[in-house]
């Protein structure tokens, strides 16, 4: 019936994830609550998870948004990981991937070519964060 | 091949998607739905509920792996509140499945409350049914006990399960309409705690007292026409002590929630409960589309704040506004139903 039509109540829903070895997730927390603040789902992954971990829970959550957070400096072997699941799976052309933590000025391009849309270094702001999002998260109808 | 074609066939990504669709109501959903539901009808439904940090998540998570060694498939929904100020929400059950990580065999979804009273419970139904469909053999239904709107959710499910933490207020607690009148297995989780053996005793006290709501206690205003369970199939809510943590009296919790389902079967009380639900349903669907409909006439007419204030400035009343808004509807039905009597 015509109820069926424009009832949609979208939320933007993200994962926030921790990959690798690093033990440290406060900034993880820190925009967990953020985006929740800006009215996004946020699902955490918590400490420590493998690549295929990430995968399927950004597939499983059906997420707008993959936020990986890295410390530890190994974003140039998990990152791609990551991206390689999703293409598997279908889930990489419609998922926004960003990355926060640090990564080196000299890693960058590479991992913008593998389809990450943008970095968020420290000092970056979390209005600049989730205003990114807003903006770029995508649009997707099946 | 369609959404729905995809998700028959196994395509975890299709799953996961229609979940979505279902969520955010999208256009097309309910058709989705639809064609999902002679799918349907197969999984053993099992709702677990409690207060926040009761261990209701460390248990889904030794619960599932419990069901996968045995060699079923299992989908978890994991519902968690959203703030009522922004809509947003974290969603941190997921980090608790730990022992099964990485198995694509079980497919955990965490939704969102969206802070809405009976649509959350639509939803939870519709994705239940989606994971139904998929084939997972086992469904965990797993919310924050807190409201009614919870106890709504876990009325979707065919066994529910309460979480009692040790120590969680005295006997009066116990007492009060909602979570614990709904309960076929109450489980005091961290049973290793002090205090445990005095909840223990006073959830036996009040099982002994109660009266079984969830077999035919439906009172709502539309009733159905569904026979009562015939005595002597009773199920006596069954009580479980368990440490979550450690893994601790999960085995007996898989076996009592198993003869659950053989109660259900054998009693008949299963497609009892089942129609019981679906009346539920049907009559949720009609409020809620009659709401949607009578909003869409209000924002016409100018919205509810001009036919507030005109009520505040003593024009009309309340009742004389909902009155006009639903006149034209009675009368329409009225003519209709005149039209199909001849």
């Amino acid at each position: 019936m015509s109820t069926d039509q424009g009832r949609g109540q979208r939320s933007i829903r993200c994962l926030v994830a921790k990959v690798g070895l690093d033990g440290h997730d406060r900034g993880a927390h820190v925009i967990a609550r953020a985006f929740r603040d800006a009215g996004f789902e946020v699902i955490y992954s918590g400490l420590h998870k493998a690549p295929d971990e990430i995968v399927q829970a950004a597939v499983q959550e059906d997420v707008d948004v993959l936020g990986i957070s890295i410390l530890s400096g190994a974003h140039n072997t998990l990152v791609p990981k990551i991206v390689e699941g999703l293409e598997e799976y279908g889930a990489l052309d419609d998922t926004l991937i960003i990355v926060g933590g640090i990564v080196p000025e000299d890693d960058r391009p590479e991992l913008k070519e593998l389809g990450v849309a943008e970095i968020f270094g420290p000092g970056a702001s979390m209005e600049e964060t989730t205003q990114f999002v807003r903006e770029n998260a995508p649009e997707r109808e099946r | 091949m369609s959404l729905v074609e995809d998700l028959l066939a196994g395509d975890h990504r299709a799953l996961a998607r229609t979940i979505t669709r279902i969520e955010n109501r999208m256009s097309g959903y309910r058709d989705i739905v639809g064609e999902l539901h002679e799918h349907t009808g197969n999984a053993n439904v099992i709702g677990i509920t409690g207060s926040p940090g009761a261990g209701k998540s460390t248990l889904v998570d030794k619960l599932t792996k419990h069901y996968r060694d045995a060699g079923h498939t299992v989908g978890v929904l994991a519902i968690d509140p959203s703030s009522p100020f922004t809509g947003g929400s974290v969603l941190g059950d997921r980090i608790r499945m730990v022992s099964t990580t990485g198995d694509m065999d079980v497919f955990f979804r965490s939704m969102s409350a969206r802070g809405s009273l009976g649509g959350l419970s639509t939803a939870t139904a519709d994705a239940v049914k989606a994971l139904d469909a998929f084939g997972k053999d086992t469904i965990l239904i797993e919310t924050v006990g807190a409201g009614q709107n919870e106890i709504d959710i876990v009325k979707t499910a065919d066994t529910v399960a309460v979480l009692v933490p040790p120590g969680s207020g005295d006997d009066i607690q116990m007492l009060k309409a909602g979570i614990f009148e709904i309960g076929d297995v109450f489980v005091v989780n961290k049973a290793d705690l002090p205090g445990a053996d005095r909840t223990v005793k006073e959830l036996r006290e009040m099982i002994r007292t109660r009266e079984d709501y969830t077999a035919n206690g439906d009172t709502s205003p539309i009733t159905t026409a569904i026979e009562h369970t015939t005595e002597g199939t009773h199920w006596e809510p069954q009580l479980v002590e368990t440490v979550a943590n450690s893994g601790e009296g999960v085995d007996e919790l898989v076996s009592v929630l198993q003869d659950h389902a053989e109660y259900l079967t054998d009693s008949g009380a299963r497609t009892e409960r089942d129609r019981l639900r679906y009346a539920e349903e049907i009559r949720t669907h009609v409020r809620e589309d009659v709401r949607y409909l009578l909003a869409r006439e209000i924002e016409n007419r100018g919205g509810l704040d001009e036919l507030a204030s005109a009520v505040e400035q003593r024009e009309t009343d309340p009742y004389t506004i909902a009155d006009t808004l639903l006149d034209p509807i009675e009368s329409c039905l009225e003519e209709q139903s005149t039209e199909l009597d001849q």
